[in-house]
């Protein structure tokens, strides 16, 4: 039998795995390298939106038309990673009336449904909406979640036989006779059955055919490959709240401007967001003011956000991509459609590549593009299935049921496991017996902790993006070492403290841009319980001196008192009388009124 | 007509107890008001005094660290004298419910974590358990609970070079619960000794330990055996295993803060205190410099509570005696200065465990422990502060929290009560 052509995909996004996928099912050999995890880049970042394409149908149509249509894909294959909510574009009465109807005209003419409300129809859908808004249009916006999304994606490559290595970062592309052969990729620590090579291990991976899906870093490729990427990276952030204040996508009907809307995602709800150009994808200033701008800016949609209280913020930068020449000042000015920029037609160096811009709405779509390009290069009659072929574990909307009876548990955690598992639920949460909850605030047992650890090795970080453990109120306070705990006992103590450690501090980074209010009162009870209980901070196992044990309190031994209760002689002690202490307290949290 | 008391205790945790119980000894009429069960139900138990100052430790003698706490330090206020005094009002009021007040050494102890740490009193169920005594020492988990790993806890015991061998085991608790039950509902089981296949949980937990002891002379549990019956509890198993049964702290829900909360209000009611839970002080009338009334919130309807003297002892950021917003930091009730770094990222460092201002936020005391102004001068003649409301102390890294409420409560509510008597 011929050996089926190879591809190698570089980059572990939303783009990337759907390449993998897309090639991988019609029968090319391919491998996807990430330089982190899967979803490091701006996947891993972004706001959720599963966009109907409203936001764009006044200012850029060919995207908003892209959008609708990836939008009922989604629905059909993924449903397990999206939430129809719904949408509205909320005017206010000092928003434009002609903006208004512009907007509602774009949606019709981009086949985006469209319905007018009235403030009051409006408030009937979103109680909190303030008082003085002036009318609504709805639109089939809903929430998606990029962390499975993409898993998903990488699994169904896997099943199709895609090799993917995570941890695999790209240090060259490997030029011979003018065409790409293949890159160098140089290993870094990580673990888990997608890491492979040994940290600082150089290897290079020879392939027909090159695809650069790395958004915002494609230029640092194109770098590498010697031809012009002009990706520009604008960066924007989010600010995650502490509930669902809303549940419906809530934007303002204006034209572009930051700060315009809310999604809302499991149990919090994301504001976003800002755009501004940078420099490095990578290295990039993270401003107190885009947070207050935030929570500034969309009370005037829903008043109580001023009040209420925020569990961190975060930034994406987004691989916004302009064709030479065009010279846009605002990045908000430029379109938010995807380019194939094929390097053979462009720039004659044949064997790659890059594909830039785009949502991650249209992840799928873009995948399809390229690899029918990637396709005929290399001369291979396929059709592309992605857009009928269910990503696994969404084939089976029934599971979507309350799992209380099932597991015994109570029915948000079962709902929240099966929705995060999809069809997937019934095997993993039956895997592990007994199944303890280990993050109380997203409600997460230990089998879905011990099912993404068999991807995600000793990094808890991966953890915590594929299940949510830690990212709930009380900021993984009450469970950081609870998941560190579940390493045990494949991993020794001293990798699972050094785990424990790596958490806790990639979640005190996130957690430092919403340090006020109830939530620095969360900080200090995190503080408390981890240094002053925990006493992590001077932990004396890690410490290099020697702790003289013999200088320290010996109970009383000294004394002639041996050390606490004496073995025999069973003391009736009738019992004190103390309130009942129910035993669902929920004695987690910092807020007394939980 | 206002209610009247010589002293007002505003706040209901560990240093209001001991504020109260200190004013109670002069002889003043003293009333707590409480508005919510404190920060005890989330700590571990453990009264820590100082184990770190300075850059050394963990301290065998917390007085030895005393003059290495940096200025400002509340410490410095009420001096070594105030340490002691603090100590000796938490020893009468819990008897020998506690261990550590026979030395002025800290002991070591382990929490569920499986780190040691430095500690001045412990519950009596903790003290077979010292990593600074010997004896090796089997440690029990259970699989249903999360938050202690016996294994690894006990690998991590010998990571810190403790002077015995420890080892765990994780069994499966006799009686199976819902998947989110948590450790009061295995107390409960183990207070009731509820039945069980071929028995009852108490029974049945000592047959399985026993078949894993192996010549170790200490068995520990994290600290959930039994809650109105633990002393039974615990002796029944000790004797069933013939060897000392100890309890793990924890976190919360911590049964072991939870039951340190009940003896110190039992001792309140013992020593005369009136006591107002439930309601916050929310405002103050003041005249001449003087605090005249307090007012607290019922059920919405203001009520005032007058006092010759008042102490405020809400407590720190976690207690809500501190509150802030994404400008400043304030004391709400009366509005106390507290002084903070004018950016908000300023009020933490980047490193997890960094020197963060945000865990030394408070209000600033004179010499008298009483809250001062931008000025440098008190406030109000007659209000003093105590425990977690007071700044200057990153009691967490040094492993003071419980030592400086008891000691700034016991000289606030001193002082207080002298006055109010005089
Ligand atoms: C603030 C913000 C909000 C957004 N909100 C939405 C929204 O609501 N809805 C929506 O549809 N879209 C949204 N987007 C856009 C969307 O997130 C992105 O378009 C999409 O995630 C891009 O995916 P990608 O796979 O192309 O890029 P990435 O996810 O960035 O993937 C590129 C990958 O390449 C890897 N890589 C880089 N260099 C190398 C190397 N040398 N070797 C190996 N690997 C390398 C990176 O680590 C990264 O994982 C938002 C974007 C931003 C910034
Ligand atoms: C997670 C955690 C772990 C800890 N671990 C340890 C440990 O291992 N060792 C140790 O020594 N210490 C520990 N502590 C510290 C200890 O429990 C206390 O927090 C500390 O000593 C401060 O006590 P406090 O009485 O000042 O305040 P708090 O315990 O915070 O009590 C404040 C009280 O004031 C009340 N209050 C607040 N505002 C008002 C108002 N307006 N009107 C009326 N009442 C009001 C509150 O309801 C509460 O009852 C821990 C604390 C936490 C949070």
């Amino acid at each position: 039998m011929k050996k089926s052509p190879s591809v190698l995909v570089i980059g572990g996004g939303s783009t990337g795995t759907g390449i993998a996928r897309d090639l991988a099912m019609r029968g090319l050999d391919v491998t996807l390298v990430e330089k982190g995890n899967l979803t490091h880049g701006t996947t891993g970042r972004m706001h959720g939106l599963l966009h109907s394409g409203g936001r764009y149908a006044v200012s850029d149509q060919p995207s908003a038309k892209e959008c609708i249509e990836e939008n009922r894909v989604l629905r059909r294959i993924a449903g397990h990673c999206v939430e129809m909510t719904g949408g509205l574009f909320v005017q206010r009465p000092e928003d434009s009336d002609e903006y208004f109807e512009k907007k509602l005209e774009g949606c019709r003419e981009c086949g985006i449904p469209a319905e007018v409300l009235s403030a009051e129809e409006a408030r009937e859908i979103e109680p909190y909406l303030a008082k003085d808004i002036k009318r609504a249009i709805k639109v089939p916006d809903g929430a998606v979640d990029p962390f499975r999304l993409c898993v998903a994606n990488a699994a169904s490559a896997v099943e199709h036989g895609a090799r993917i290595e995570t941890h695999s970062e790209v240090t060259d592309v490997l030029v011979e006779d003018g065409e790409v052969v293949g890159v160098e990729v140089t290993h870094q620590t990580g673990t888990g059955p997608y890491v492979h090579g040994e940290p600082g291990e150089v290897e290079e991976i020879r392939a027909d055919y090159v695809v650069n899906a790395t958004g915002a870093w494609a230029g640092q490729i194109g770098d590498l490959a010697g031809v012009d990427v002009e990706v520009r990276p604008s960066k924007g952030v989010m600010t995650i709240m502490n509930t669902r204040q809303v549940d419906t996508v809530v934007n303002r009907c204006r034209p572009k401007g930051d700060a315009d809307i809310i999604v809302p995602h499991e149990t919090t709800c994301i504001l976003g967001t800002t755009d501004e150009e940078v420099e490095d994808p990578e290295d990039y200033p993270e401003e107190g003011w885009e947070v207050d701008l935030m929570i500034e800016t969309l009370s005037e949609l829903v008043p109580m956000l001023a009040e209420a209280r925020t569990i961190r913020s975060f930034w994406g930068v987004r691989p916004l991509y302009e064709p030479p020449g065009t010279g846009t000042e605002d990045p908000t000015d430029i379109t938010r459609e995807f380019f194939l920029l094929d390097h053979d037609d462009r720039d004659d160096l044949p064997g790659m590549t890059s594909i830039v811009g785009g949502k991650l709405t249209t992840y799928r779509m873009m995948a399809e593009q390229i690899s029918d390009h990637v396709c005929e290069k290399l001369d291979v009659e396929a059709e592309c299935r992605t857009a009928d072929v269910p990503l696994p574990g969404s084939e089976d909307f029934t599971v979507l049921r309350d799992y209380m009876d099932d597991f015994g548990l109570r029915s948000p955690i079962g709902r929240r496991s099966a929705q995060r598992l999809g069809s997937r639920a019934d095997e993993v949460l039956n895997s592990v017996d007994p199944n303890p909850v280990v993050c109380e605030c997203e409600a997460v047992t230990r089998a879905e902790i011990q099912d993404s650890l068999d991807t995600a090795g000793t990094e808890l970080n991966s953890v915590r993006i594929q299940t949510r453990a830690s990212m709930g109120n009380c900021q993984g306070a009450i469970c950081c070492h609870r998941m560190a705990n579940e390493l045990a006992p494949e991993y020794d103590e001293e990798t699972i403290r050094a785990s424990l450690d790596d958490l806790y501090q990639e979640r005190w980074k996130g957690e430092r841009h919403a340090m006020w209010g109830t939530q620095l009162s969360q900080t200090a009870l995190k503080h408390m319980l981890h240094a002053a209980t925990m006493n992590r901070d001077e932990d004396p196992a890690a410490a290099d001196a020697d702790i003289d044990f013999a200088a320290f309190d010996d109970g009383g031994a000294s004394e002639g008192d041996a050390s606490g209760v004496a073995s025999g002689g069973a003391v009736a002690d009738g019992g004190r009388e103390r309130t009942d202490r129910a035993d669902d307290d929920a004695l987690g949290g910092a807020d007394g009124d939980n | 007509m206002a209610i009247t008391d010589d002293v007002l205790v505003i706040g209901g945790g560990i240093a209001a107890c001991t504020a109260a119980l200190s004013a109670a000894e002069t002889g003043a009429r003293v009333r707590l008001l409480a508005h919510k069960k404190s920060t005890l139900r989330q700590a571990s138990g453990l009264v820590d005094v100082l184990g770190y100052a300075g850059g050394d430790g963990p301290l065998s003698d917390p007085y030895a660290g005393l003059d290495a706490l940096p200025e400002g330090h509340p410490y410095h206020v009420v001096g070594e004298d105030g340490v002691r005094a603090g100590l000796r009002i938490f020893d009468e009021a819990v008897g020998d419910a506690y261990r550590g007040g026979h030395t002025d050494s800290n002991a070591l102890v382990m929490t569920h974590g499986g780190a040691v740490k430095p500690t001045a009193r412990y519950p009596e169920s903790v003290a077979p358990g010292l990593a600074s005594t010997s004896g090796d020492m089997l440690l029990v988990g259970f699989a249903g609970l999360t938050d202690f790993d016996a294994p690894v806890a006990a690998d991590h015991l010998t990571a810190a070079g403790v002077p015995f061998s420890p080892r765990g085991v994780t069994v499966e608790f006799p009686k199976r619960f819902r998947a989110d039950a948590k450790v009061t509902r295995f107390a409960k089981a183990l207070d009731r000794d509820e039945d069980v296949d071929g028995g009852t949980v108490r029974s049945a937990l000592a047959d399985t330990v026993a078949e894993e002891l192996d010549g170790e002379s200490r068995v520990g549990f994290p600290a959930m055996l039994g809650d109105d019956h633990d002393e039974e509890v615990r002796a029944e198993l000790s004797d069933r295993l013939g060897v000392p049964v100890f309890e793990v702290p924890t976190g919360p829900p911590s049964l072991l803060g939870l039951k340190l909360e009940d003896m110190l209000f039992d001792a309140l009611d013992e020593a005369g205190v009136r006591i107002s839970a439930g309601n916050p002080a929310v405002d103050f009338e003041a005249e001449d410099g003087r605090v005249e009334t307090v007012v607290v919130d019922q059920k919405s309807r203001p009520t005032p509570y007058s006092a010759d003297q008042v102490v405020l002892a809400t407590g720190g950021l976690v207690g809500k005696g501190l509150d802030s917003d994404r400008e400043s930091v304030t004391e709400p009730v009366f509005g106390c200065h507290v002084p903070h770094p004018e950016d908000r990222y300023d009020w933490s460092e980047p490193e997890a465990f960094g020197d963060h201002a945000f865990a030394r936020f408070g209000v600033v005391p004179d010499d008298e422990l009483r809250p001062t102004g931008e000025d440098g001068e008190p406030h109000f003649e007659n209000l003093r502060a105590a425990g977690g409301v007071v700044g200057g102390a990153d009691v967490a890294r040094e492993k003071s929290a419980s030592g400086v409420s008891l000691a700034t409560g016991a000289v606030a509510g001193r002082l207080a009560g002298e006055e109010a008597t005089r």
